[in-house]
């Protein structure tokens, strides 16, 4: 190998070791060496990342099969607080559904018995070995009947409970009170059509870190790993909770098993489903449709108080959107407006955009040295503000304080040094010229 | 013998290939069946696509029923969008007019359609719209603020069980394909 | 003369080409049986690798190996792979080899275009696996494509489309072949009531095909054009809708579901009644059974969608539907313990996988009954219930009868007899594992594990490291499969089998009533006599 190729490789290595084996990069940036470039060297520098990751591989599995030891001794069960079977939930209809699913569960079960029963001791009987003679029949009108008979019947006494409960999950009349549900990837918006309370809710910071590839951070220490986020939804308990769903961009799935259903959120159209809360209580759920990149990282918390403590929170919300408003006037100095961008940089813009600012080759431009935002602050502000391509507007996301601070942190941070700064004050008259 | 094998299999072929045509224009066909499909069993909430002449009917004072508005944006679309109630509480048969806000929010002409989506979806034949901003694509110039009123009654036919029925509105960009055509 | 009857003619002369070309342009059906056998084999390795890179991202919570996006992929093209690549190829190659012997005909009916289905097979599913390496990655919107995900698909997009499309066509020619051969080139005296009931369920899985695969081909035209072409089939700001898509593509895909099995079907009817030395129970109802099956697959797709904002009325009817499945579906399983009953049963490898399959699928039925409750589909949908449910019905169905039928026909193919103690050391390795792989799939949906997800809450570590730990032990324990293929192709034990393999095989079914191998062209005169021991 030539020096420079060996400088080349270690320079190229060292890239891809950076990223951590995030296969799409290297994948898609080995076949660009393999077939475009110098077709030798990329092979060469395949070859030595799959050596890497076998190696990484291998000395995982070691680690895993020494913790499964320790498991099948039980030693790694402390934290084992596993289930087994469905949720009950909290609601009339979850419940109503539970004991749906057991009594199927309980039909499949006992015809399972009957029929591997029979093939069982058919199988330990008429063995050959035990010198049984095979009969020659080969067929019985009389028992095809009957087996085609009782499993019809059977299904009718199931489809009776199931009908009902098909007609309890759909009626959604007489609701007091209304929350619009919008899917986004990868967080999702709650409207409360009532009081107008209005904010995005997702992944909470601490699992959003742990969850980066090599982060180095032990799930288990998360508390709620990937079930928490950082503005849940609070409902009244015992208050009848008409749901609306529709999507801004691909088909979710909102989905709280302690309610007992799930509805997909579709763009461009409108979803309703209810609940009725009986006890207040924290319920965690997750995204159940494949949404892109980061569908398994937009939980769902929502969380049930007491229709007075409700009120109270109700009116919290509202307090802090005056303050919201207020703050947006002062002056912030342009290292506070970046210590507040980098948090909300993680939360927003890192899972395209990549922590590090690179983004990913061919899908998300990188930010470090990018022309716009080492560019004019005015059209950086404006393509964040509008969005572009699978880019959501973020301007309707961020209120003008946290909008400034996160263009001023990527200008700022990210390996960019570009120095301004951009005040909420100029973010809201910006917005209004637009809008006049 | 094998001429007469020929003759079979190339009829049995083309039979098979008549079938598997006619499958390619049934999954076409299934698009507009869908739409019919969709009429009659009001899956997906869609409304009409185009004015009703207005009719009258008889106002039903005795019966109230709660409409609500809700105003969405597709994540493509630089607008500012808002209806001037959320909720509103009407009798079936009388006619009702409430206005829409949009405003173009970049400094470009911009073209946005909005796609209207009722729900429980079989309520959505009942509400008839005489006038609508969502019958056609919306030509906004750069920065302009839209006023767009939305005419409509519900049909005193509306079955006694549908009691809140919610209307919404999503706006989408769609200049680039727009332009395009 | 007939063009194909004279490509035939060429090989009386000849006899088989030599070499590589012999692959190349070969339109006998034992070639281009092997050749899609040997294809599927590979392919299953190929989307096994897939399923233990995703099984390896989620042995322990937290990412450790590939980006998200990347496992977006893998479980995409695991699951295009698996169903395009490996179970429909493999069962084609099962219809090459043993259609045209268990009918006593010479060959297929259409030989050239046996050939070209072949390779635009593999035409078809290399551009698919070329888009792993496009700008933007392989398509990782799911196997279902649906949009608008699916069209945020980079470079690969129109790429995996048009493969999509190459398969297609592939099946159908591979359909229609099956078709006419069945028709056409039956022996005289092989009605079709005598036929053995794998000929039975290709026909009808034949005529499924020829329905579904011009539908799925035109819904994916759509997004094709709907990307590129402005169209709006799916698209909301057009005046489309992507729930659109969703009844497209499950009119297409719950019978596809059912190309996989039904096939899977003929061959434990095939085979059981072997081993257990009697008839088959119930040939009629057993024909009928599959029938109503695949007429019940057209009418029940919007199971798959029960959550998507449907209608009470719509949901009432496609639960009633689906729940109507249960009874010819029961009817088969029934059957095939009664053919067992009373029959003098041994165990050897391809009766132990086929007992392992009734098992095994009826576990994936129960899953499956419960999943077409709508109500409580509405908590298990898209969870690792559905997950462990279709693989119940894939793993330990399709894929184990279809090593039933390798070790069932490979000592009639080769002429040579496999090793019973390896073949038995797979048979319980693969048995064993596939529960630890799959079993505990169905507590972690049941707690809430969605589907598609890379990485998971700490509650779901325990399961998720066993079901881990079974993929390994299970996929490892598959290339003693390949050891065995190819020891037998080389001489296995040594041992020489008989024209019938195994003890009274003639009477079932005609291809044992030939030489071990088999000649090169099956039955050039009509056999005498039409076995009618099943009926």
């Amino acid at each position: 190998m030539t020096a420079p190729v060996r400088e080349f490789m270690r320079h190229e290595y060292d890239h891809c070791l950076n990223k951590r084996f995030t296969a799409v990069a290297n994948l898609s940036y080995c076949s660009k060496m393999i077939f475009r470039d110098d077709g030798f060297d990329g092979i060469i520098i395949f070859t030595s990342l799959l050596l890497q990751m076998g190696g990484y591989s291998v000395k995982k599995t070691m680690q895993l099969f020494a913790s499964f030891v320790l498991l099948m001794l039980g030693l790694g069960k402390a934290d084992a607080a596993y289930t087994l079977n469905l949720t009950q939930g909290v609601t009339k209809i979850s419940n109503e559904l539970y004991d749906l699913h057991m009594l199927i569960l309980w039909i499949c079960v006992a015809i399972g018995i009957a029929v591997f029963g029979t093939m069982f001791y058919s199988i330990y009987h008429h063995r050959k070995s035990k010198g049984h003679q095979a009969a020659q029949f080969h067929e019985n009108t009389t028992v095809e009947i009957v087996w085609t008979i009782i499993p019809t019947l059977i299904l009718i006494g199931m489809a009776i409970p199931a009908t009902k409960a098909v007609i309890d999950l759909d009626d959604i009349e007489d609701t007091e009170m209304s929350i619009k549900v919008t899917g986004w990837q990868w967080k999702w918006e709650y409207e409360y059509l009532d009081t107008g309370i209005h904010f995005f809710s997702s992944l909470d910071e601490e699992s959003n870190q742990a969850r980066q590839i090599g982060s180095g951070i032990d799930p288990k220490s998360v508390p709620n790993y990937l079930l928490n986020v950082d503005k849940p939804l609070v409902i009244p308990t015992k208050t009848k909770i008409r749901f609306l769903f529709t999507a801004a961009d691909v088909i979710h799935s909102w989905w709280v098993p302690a309610l007992g259903w799930k509805k997909d959120t579709n763009p461009g159209f409108i979803n309703e489903a209810w609940t009725y809360v009986e006890e207040a209580g924290t319920y965690r759920g997750q995204c159940a449709e494949l949404c892109g990149r980061d569908h398994g990282f937009m939980p769902i918390v929502v969380i049930a108080k007491e229709p007075q403590e409700y009120a109270r929170w109700v009116e919290e919300q509202k307090a802090l959107a005056t303050a919201a408003a207020n703050a947006a006037e002062q002056e912030w100095s342009k290292t506070d407006l970046i210590e507040k961008g980098e948090a909300l940089y993680v939360n927003n813009c890192a899972s395209c955009h990549m922590a590090d600012g690179a983004g990913i080759d061919g899908t998300f431009p990188a930010l470090t040295g990018s022309a716009i935002v080492t560019g004019d602050m005015n059209g950086q502000v404006e393509l964040m503000l509008n969005g572009k391509d699978m880019m959501p507007a973020f301007g309707t996301m961020f209120n003008p304080v946290e909008f400034a601070a996160v263009a001023t942190y990527i200008r700022n941070g990210l390996g960019n040094n570009v120095g301004d700064s951009i005040q909420p004050s100029e973010i809201k008259d910006l917005q209004a010229s637009l809008a006049d | 013998m094998n001429e007469d094998l020929k003759q079979k299999n190339t009829r049995l072929i083309k039979k098979l290939m008549f079938v598997v045509l006619g499958m390619f224009g049934f999954g076409y066909a299934l698009v507009p069946i869908y739409d019919v499909f969709c009429d009659i069993t009001g899956l997906n909430g869609k409304t009409a696509e185009e004015a009703v002449q207005e009719g009258v009917y008889q106002v039903d004072v005795s019966r109230e029923l709660t409409l609500e508005f809700v105003t969405s944006l597709n994540k493509k679309a630089p607008l500012k969008f808002s209806s001037e109630v959320k909720k509103m509480k009407l009798h079936p048969g009388k006619y009702y007019t409430v206005n829409f806000y949009a405003e173009n929010l970049t400094d470009k002409k911009m073209l946005a359609r909005a796609i209207p989506s009722v729900t429980p979806g079989l309520a959505a034949e009942f509400l008839k719209k005489t006038e609508c901003f969502c019958f056609s694509e919306q030509e906004f110039k750069p920065l302009e603020r839209k006023v767009m009123p939305v005419r409509f009654v519900i049909d005193p036919k509306i079955p006694e069980r549908f009691k809140t029925v919610t209307l919404a509105y999503t706006f989408f960009d769609n200049t680039e394909t727009s332009v395009k055509n | 003369m007939s063009a194909n009857v004279a490509a035939h003619d060429d090989h009386h002369d000849h006899g088989p080409e030599k070499g590589i070309v012999r692959w190349i342009v070969t339109t006998n059906h034992k070639d281009i049986g092997t050749l899609y056998l040997a294809f599927a084999l590979v392919m299953f390795f190929v989307g096994g690798t897939m399923a233990l890179i995703i099984r390896s991202e989620l042995f322990e919570p937290g990412m450790q190996f590939v980006d998200p996006q990347f496992f977006n992929s893998m479980t995409t093209m695991h699951a295009l792979v698996m169903v395009f690549g490996a179970v429909m190829p493999a069962f084609v190659g099962l219809a090459n080899w043993q259609i045209p012997m268990m009918i006593g005909a010479p060959d297929m009916a259409l030989p050239r275009m046996n050939n070209m289905s072949f390779w635009m097979l593999v035409a078809g599913v290399l551009l698919l696996a070329s888009t792993l390496f496009m700008e933007g990655g392989a398509p990782a919107g799911g196997w279902t494509l649906y949009p608008p995900l699916v069209l945020q698909t980079g470079d690969a997009l129109p790429f995996a489309i048009f493969s999509v499309h190459l398969l297609g066509i592939s099946s159908i020619m591979g359909a229609i072949n099956v078709i006419a051969t069945i028709f056409n080139m039956r022996a005289p005296g092989m009605t079709l009531m005598k036929m053995p009931l794998f000929v039975w369920t290709w026909l009808i899985t034949a005529f499924l095909l020829i329905a579904i695969m011009p539908v799925f081909a035109g819904a994916v035209t759509m997004l094709l054009t709907d990307r590129f072409f402005d169209t709006s089939f799916f698209d909301a700001a057009g005046g489309g809708d992507p729930v659109l898509y969703q009844h497209i593509f499950w009119f297409f895909g719950h019978p596809e579901v059912y190309v996989m099995i039904l096939p899977t079907f003929g061959v434990a009817s095939t085979i059981i009644p072997v081993f257990a030395r009697k008839p088959l129970f119930g040939y009629a109802s057993m024909v009928y059974a599959t029938a109503a099956i695949a007429f019940l697959s057209f009418i029940v797709w919007a199971h798959h969608m029960f959550t998507v904002g449907m209608p009470v009325a719509g949901e009432l009817y496609f639960m009633y539907a689906t729940m109507l499945i249960a009874v010819p579906t029961g009817v088969k399983i029934f059957n095939w313990t009664a053919t067992m009953w009373k029959g003098a049963m041994t165990f050897e490898t391809p009766m132990l996988f086929s007992i392992a399959f009734v098992v095994l699928f009826t576990m994936g039925g129960f899953t499956g009954l419960m999943m077409a409750v709508a109500p409580v589909d509405f908590q298990y949908h898209d969870t690792y219930f559905i997950v462990a449910h279709f693989h119940y019905t894939l793993v330990p169905a399709s894929i184990f009868i279809l090593m039933a039928a390798g070790y069932f026909w490979l000592p009639k193919w080769t002429g040579n007899m496999y090793n019973e103690r390896i073949g038995k050391l797979h048979f319980w390795l693969s048995a064993i594992s596939v529960n630890i792989l799959f079993f505990p799939q169905h507590f972690l949906g049941l707690a809430g594990m969605p589907r598609r997800i890379p990485d998971y809450a700490v509650q779901f570590a325990d399961w998720n490291m066993i079901s881990s730990i079974g993929a390994f032990i299970y996929g490892f324990s598959q290339l003693l499969f390949v050891y065995i293929v190819i020891d037998t192709i080389r001489g296995g034990t040594g041992e020489k089998v008989t024209d019938e393999v195994w003890e009274d095989a003639k009477k079932h079914s005609l291809e044992w009533t030939l030489p071990s191998p088999p000649p090169y062209h099956s039955f050039t005169t009509p056999p005498e006599k039409i076995p009618t021991e099943h009926f």
